[in-house]
């Protein structure tokens, strides 16, 4: 589905050689095909012999705060990680189908991995600061890759603390360890230190299911502000976070196979008023059994 | 600081509230001007606005669902959000007295009885006051303010009565009238019941502000049983 054939002429652009899921629509109107981050196609996800997603396509708009959600083991972590090739890095596994990333398959054999994961920057669970100061935290990934002038880490720095909503909190303690930080702020600074390398895409796995309310509500805030600059792909556990900081909502369930799959997506606002699958209703409604 | 987010999203709410209230009474001051002038024109434009108002309506309705669905919305911000709903609700009901008063200019054509021109204005007047006051009290959150606005219904309540009283009298005096002096009643009692929800607006403020649901008494009230 990716080859362009000869026929196409000089029409090359990315879109041409990605599939578009013809579904998806923002307030009513399809989504521009320039729009999309990640396309996936027919994905498929194996650890070892057991098939752990199936079947899997789905449109991730750009610019916008997507979140996977689910009952816990139906493979929203295992898709996570399909969108910057985490899941190389567990032995066994094997991946069948696609995964574009503007246009780019990023499973295909001449791929960079290190530069997918710079594209794709990637918050855990818990936060997990480097045991470093906050200072090298930040600067650690831009000096891996290639910046050596000290002013242009600290502009780097200060640029990324500044947009994780971090930096008048600890502008005054740059040479502090990053593990002496509350959980919150170790959270937001893991966030700058993804934002350093300067991703597209910023991948969360539950990145507040550690942290109190407050500083969950924080760093739902921080996720508004970050996505006219980044697409963000959230997994949580937390339907109402989901719904509270999402535009878009993937429901995934477990298929009776007991690989995972997509049940429904659309505008958060629609799965959450007017589902159109009645799982996802169940799901949503607390009535799931 | 938290949920700047749907700050933002109650600030845009009450921005399309106070728009939707805005068409409401400007549709209601039209219908009365068209009345009184036989003005078909404005009188069609009137009833072919209301679609507008609904449309609004139902906009701000599917809003607010959104957010109670999605945002957890606790204390004040679930009462704001009710009192939204059921203040949505409130003005797209004036809206269709408007529109029904602009169907009756129509159906009255050039019929020559008598119009109450100078009481239905008034009625008009102090109606959308009222309503023009409750929802900027419904904004600001001023219980004190809503709790003065519902006396000024007495002032409808007398107008409507006397509105009664004299298309009555030319019932009996001109019985081929009846039709077009049932209709003007009609009109009467659309902008009675103006005012009447204008004081559920302040009611609704009240509980917005304080968290008390109540009904706030307005003297009329104490007379309804005598007409029963
Ligand atoms: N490293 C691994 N090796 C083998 N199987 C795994 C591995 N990680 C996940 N799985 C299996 O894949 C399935 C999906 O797991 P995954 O962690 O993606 O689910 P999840 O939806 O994120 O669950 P949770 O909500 O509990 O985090 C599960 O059956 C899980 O046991
Ligand atoms: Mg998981």
């Amino acid at each position: 589905m990716q080859t362009i054939s000869s026929t196409a002429g000089e029409v090359t652009s990315r879109e041409l050689r990605q599939p578009q899921s013809p579904l998806v629509t923002i307030k009513g109107e399809p989504l521009p095909l320039t729009s999309s981050k990640f396309v996936l196609s027919d994905l498929a996800f194996y650890y070892g012999k057991v098939q752990a997603l199936a079947g899997i396509s789905i449109t991730i708009p750009a610019n916008h705060i997507t979140a996977i959600i689910g009952p816990s083991g139906c493979g929203k972590s295992t898709l996570l990680r399909t969108l910057n090739r985490m899941n190389d890095l567990i032995p066994k596994t094997r991946i069948e189908g696609q995964v574009f990333l503007d246009g780019d398959d990023i499973y295909s054999p001449n791929v960079d991995v290190v530069d997918v994961r710079r594209r794709v920057g990637m918050v855990f669970q818990r936060p997990n600061p480097f045991p470093m100061s906050i200072y090298d935290n930040v600067s650690y990934g831009p000096r891996l890759y290639g910046v050596t002038k000290r002013a242009d880490l600290d502009q780097i720095v200060e640029f990324s603390l500044q947009q994780a909503a971090l930096w008048d909190e600890v502008k005054d303690k740059l040479t502090q360890s990053g593990m002496a930080l509350s959980g919150g702020q170790q959270q937001r600074l893991c966030i700058a230190r993804a934002l350093a390398v300067e991703p597209d895409a910023i991948l969360m796995d539950e990145p507040a299911s550690a942290l109190d309310p407050i500083a969950t509500l924080k760093i739902e805030e921080l996720m508004q502000t970050l996505k006219s600059s980044y697409t963000i792909v959230i997994v949580t556990h937390n339907m109402q976070q989901a719904a509270r900081v999402s535009e878009f909502t993937a429901f995934m369930m477990i298929d009776q196979n007991r690989a995972g799959t997509l049940v429904e997506f659309g505008e958060t606002a629609q799965i959450f008023t007017r589902p159109k699958n009645r799982q996802t209703e169940d799901y949503v409604t607390g009535r799931f059994g | 600081m938290p949920r700047q987010t749907l700050d933002r999203e109650f600030q845009h709410l009450q921005e399309e509230i106070l728009l939707l209230g805005s068409m409401v009474e400007q549709a209601i001051l039209d219908s009365v001007s068209g009345l009184k002038q036989h003005d078909l024109a404005i009188a069609r434009r009137v009833y072919k606005g209301d679609a507008a108002i609904n449309e609004k309506r139902f906009a701000i309705e599917n809003a607010i669902l959104v957010l109670i669905a999605t945002q957890q919305p606790m204390a004040h911000d679930l009462r704001f959000l009710a009192a939204m709903l059921e203040v949505d609700t409130e003005l797209e009901r004036i809206g269709d007295y408007a529109k029904g008063i602009g169907k009756i200019t129509i159906l009255l054509g050039e019929s020559n009885i008598n119009i109450p021109v100078r009481e239905l204005d008034r009625m008009a007047e102090v109606g959308v006051g009222m309503l023009h006051k409750a929802l900027s009290a419904f904004i600001n959150e001023d219980s004190d303010l809503a709790r003065t606005i519902p006396a000024e219904d007495d002032e409808v309540d007398d107008l409507y009565n006397r509105i009664y009283h004299l298309l009555v009298a030319s019932m009996i005096s001109n019985p081929a009238l009846i039709d077009h002096a049932n209709y003007l009643l009609w009109v009467a009692h659309n902008l009675e019941r103006t005012a009447d929800r204008a004081t559920n607006l302040c009611e609704r403020t009240v509980f917005l502000a304080t968290g008390e649901l109540m009904e706030i008494e307005t003297s009329s009230e104490d007379d309804e049983l005598d007409e029963i």
